[in-house]
């Protein structure tokens, strides 16, 4: 096994990463950035380096804003560690990854989680059938490797990411069969009193006008408000129904892309054991953290949507904070200094993050999307339903942890990954409890695939 | 200050663990009022988290006649509690790897019949790989016990736990014993809860008991470790016993679901404030080479989860099970080394009788809480070390 010493450690090469990493390089630290992936860019700017600009212009002018942290990062004395996926992080700081089969340790003196977001899962009837994707999951195929549907598409949910891969999906002549949108008049309603603030984000929500007014533009069938989703099909998605409006509808679809939004990817946060808090507005677990991203696991450092969902500019001026914050803490600066230099940061910050309460109260995913029906399956690995898991907490079943000991719920492959916050929410709502006194799983590494062989040094 | 009726019983169980849980279960199928006091849940810790094995094999010959016992009730199981745990009766093998480890085995194997136990069984190469086909060529020979197995530790723990509740235990979790005192003929408990009463107390607290057992007076050398476990994706059916090495740490099994699960005494990391075992990776990565020299086709296997479990050590390797011998009406069952999983039925059958006043031919001698006192004056060599004959 590889082992040496570095100052910082930053895990995932997003918006986040990128700019933690170049900053705290032009800080004179010692920076390993280690990425999964082959190149830089993260889930929002994926491939971005590597992209045919063809690629890119069908991806659109946001996609292209990440070239300018890809490049800042190529030129700077950042150690990038490309196909670096980390298994284990200790909150001593030794992080243990693996790198074409190998093992390999850094002892650091602070580490910065930039792992990112996740989709939340979508549990219907029928979102265990062939056919059936996340749009996040179409969208890797789309930036990786310019993969689309050969079959007409039915876009399901709502959320900014499923708009864009519309419009993205448009561009690429991919057809879409029928925008099925869960998002009702009265939400808007709701998120209205966001706007005031969202308008003084205005190019961001500019952006989202266009993409919807281009979807409708196209003619494409767009439903709203739409309620009671379920896929039917025996072998493989056949079709979607659904109720909106007060009317059944019932599109003939072999392709359903589901999506409701994105949440923070918790898994070494949880595994630090960190202090985590229930996020009212977002509906999901994010990590507490102070001004600078710091956990309450000392040096220990997240920033981006890992820390709670802001989206690719936020990230990469989160990304900044933690850097000075790091960089504070290792002395490489002062502490006036690491405050002055933050000051503009977080006048941009807050500009960037103006637009997410509307965009939370907006496209909060529904209740009946997110707690299902006693036949929904929930745990997909080791096949729970939604109704096993009540008949769990009948027995005296509390949380998550113990959903395994009643019936392997979580224990699969996916370790809880595509069923975490379903469970709490319906755990939390069996007993009439909070999702934050319910909890969340207990996650153990390996939090990336290890092999045997590859654990044993082969 | 007096305790309403439901916070009184006749017999309160510190521990939602194995050993408490079939302690509760037993006595309360004699008609005794038993309330469990779990700090977290019921089999959080050693008694869930375990590596399921079910093993008389390679026990230390004091533990025998108790491990003997509890698998009769392992094989029972199903008509005791209405849900088997997993129980699959597998049988259990350990392997020697050279003439050294074969002969470590032959020696094994004869003073056990000196003893008069005939459980365990030597085994040539061929009867080795006619039990498992799949596993490395170097394998010499090893010991074969058929009534062993392995069972699902959280889903056994779970059915004790529902047919204790079932027999009318009552269960606090998220319940952790604080104070624990005898004022007059009644022990008295104090949790974050308030206070639980009862006449007879039972300590089943796993790495926690030997806290409690030094509040009176009764010090026990004994200390907490994190054993660390993984357990891989699902592959096809190849090995149908548990295995273990002679003389290298390996415990290792094939769910019937396919997964992995890879132990073996692994000692890890531990946290104990924090209640938390972690894993260190080198001593994982040197158990993953013992799995793939011995099957080099799972080389490519993914490891699905690492952990690790806290669980009590003593200074000779048995434990601690029997009397107070400071206080009346108390009574204790920890320290399993790690072994104590399938000691459960047995074990906790045994201390019901115990506290039932009934008789037993299985002493609890040998398992005195006083008898590391004893042997400081005693002549050495008075309790062997398990190490040197058991299975790891």
């Amino acid at each position: 096994m590889n082992r040496e010493s570095v100052e910082v450690v930053v895990i995932g090469a997003g918006a986040a990463g990128m700019a933690a990493a170049t900053r705290m390089a032009g800080l004179g630290l010692q920076v390993v950035l280690l990425d999964e992936q082959g190149s830089p860019g993260g889930q929002i700017y994926r491939g971005i380096t590597l992209a045919p600009l063809s690629r890119r212009d069908l991806l659109g002018p946001d996609y292209a804003h990440g070239n300018q942290l890809a490049q800042a990062l190529a030129s700077s004395s950042v150690r990038y560690e490309k196909g670096a996926s980390v298994w284990q992080v200790t909150r001593e700081h030794q992080v243990s990854y693996l790198r074409e089969g190998r093992l390999y340790t850094l002892d650091a003196k602070a580490v910065l989680l930039a792992t990112g977001a996740m989709e939340r899962p979508f549990p219907i009837t029928g979102w265990t059938l062939p056919g059936v994707m996340s749009a996040g999951a179409a969208q890797i195929l789309l930036k990786s490797a310019g993969l689309a549907p050969s079959e007409p598409v039915v876009l399901v949910g709502c959320g900014p990411l499923l708009y864009l891969l519309g419009w993205q999906y448009l561009r690429a002549g991919v057809t879409i069969k029928a925008l099925v949108d869960t998002t009702r008049p009265e939400d808007y309603w709701r998120a209205r009193r966001h706007l005031f603030a969202a308008l003084r984000a205005w190019p961001y929500l500019r952006k989202g006008l266009e993409l919807m007014r281009s979807l409708r533009s196209a003619g494409i069938a767009h439903y709203t408000g739409a309620e009671q989703l379920a896929v039917e099909g025996g072998e493989a998605a056949q079709a979607l129904t659904f109720s909106a409006s007060g009317k059944a509808q019932r599109i003939d679809t072999r392709c359903v892309l589901l999506h409701q939004g994105v949440v923070p990817n918790i898994q070494f946060s949880q595994a630090l054991r960190a202090r985590h808090e229930w996020d009212l507005d977002q509906l999901c677990f994010r990590p507490v953290t102070d001004a600078w991203g710091e956990l309450d696991v000392p040096d220990v450092f997240v920033a981006g949507d890992g820390a709670g969902i802001g989206g690719a500019q936020a990230a990469a001026v989160q990304g900044q904070l933690a850097a000075l914050g790091i960089a504070a803490r290792l002395k490489s600066i002062g502490t006036a200094e690491r405050d002055d230099q933050a000051r503009p940061l977080r006048v941009q910050l807050e500009a960037n993050l103006r637009i997410r309460p509307f965009l939370d109260a907006l496209y909060q995913p529904k209740e009946q999307n997110r707690i299902p029906a006693d036949e929904v399956m929930v745990c997909r690995c080791e096949e729970v339903t939604a109704g096993e898991l009540r008949s769990f907490v009948a027995l005296g079943c509390a949380g998550p942890n113990q959903a395994k000991s009643f019936g392997r719920c979580g224990m699969g492959p996916c370790q809880g990954r595509m069923c975490g916050l379903t469970v709490t929410e319906i755990i939390a709502k069996a007993r009439g409890v909070s999702a934050a006194e319910v909890g969340y799983y207990r996650i153990r590494p390996p939090i990336k695939p290890i092999t045997l062989g590859e654990l044993a040094g082969e | 200050m007096s305790e309403s009726s439901n916070r009184q019983a006749d017999v309160l169980v510190i521990g939602g663990g194995i050993h408490g849980l079939s302690t509760a279960l037993y006595l309360a199928q004699a008609g005794v009022k038993v309330t469990v006091l779990e700090a977290e849940y019921c089999g959080r810790h050693a008694s869930g988290v375990n590596a399921g094995g079910v093993r008389t094999l390679g026990r230390h010959v004091a533990e025998i006649p108790l491990a003997l016992s509890s698998r009769d009730l392992w094989h029972e199981l199903k008509h005791t509690l209405g849900d088997d745990g997993g129980f699959v009766p597998s049988g259990q093998l350990k392997l020697a790897e050279s003439q050294a480890d074969l002969e470590e085995c032959r020696l094994r194997i004869e003073q056990l019949q000196a003893l008069g136990f005939c459980h365990e069984v030597l085994v040539d190469q061929q009867q080795v790989f006619d039990t498992v086909p799949t596993v490395s060529r170097h394998v010499t020979g090893g010991i074969w016990v058929k009534d062993d197995g392995y069972a699902v530790p959280f889903k056994t723990v779970t059915a004790f736990r529902l047919a204790a509740q079932k027999r009318g235990v009552r269960i606090h979790e998220n319940t952790p014993a604080q104070r624990i005192e005898q004022t007059g003929t009644r022990w008295r408990v104090s949790t974050p809860a308030g206070h639980f009463s009862a006449e007879h107390l039972v300590v089943t607290a796993g790495a926690w008991a030997g806290g409690l057992a030094a509040q009176i007076g009764e010090p026990v050398p004994v200390h907490p470790e994190g054993l660390m476990l993984m357990v891989t994706h699902r592959v096809a059916p190849f090995c149908v016993p548990v295995l273990g090495a002679t003389s290298r740490a390996l415990s290792f099994k094939q769910f019937s679901n396919g997964t992995v699960v890879i132990g073996g005494k692994l000692v890890g990391s531990l946290d104990f404030l924090a209640r938390h075992g972690e894993v260190e990776m080198e001593r994982l990565g040197s158990s993953a080479r013992t799995v793939t020299d011995l099957f080099p086709h799972l080389r490519h296997l993914g490891v699905n989860r690492v952990w690790a479990g806290v669980e009590a050590f003593t200074a000779d390797d048995l434990p601690v099970i029997g009397a107070s011998r400071k206080a009346s009406n108390l009574s204790y069952s920890f320290g399993f080394c790690g072994s104590g999983f399938q000691m459960g039925p047995g074990t906790g059958k045994r201390l019901a009788q115990l506290i039932l006043g009934e008789h037993s031919d299985i002493s609890l001698e040998p398992f005195a809480i006083d008898r590391f006192n004893r042997a400081a004056s005693a002549p050495p060599g008075a309790f062997q070390s398990a190490s040197t004959i058991a299975h790891p």
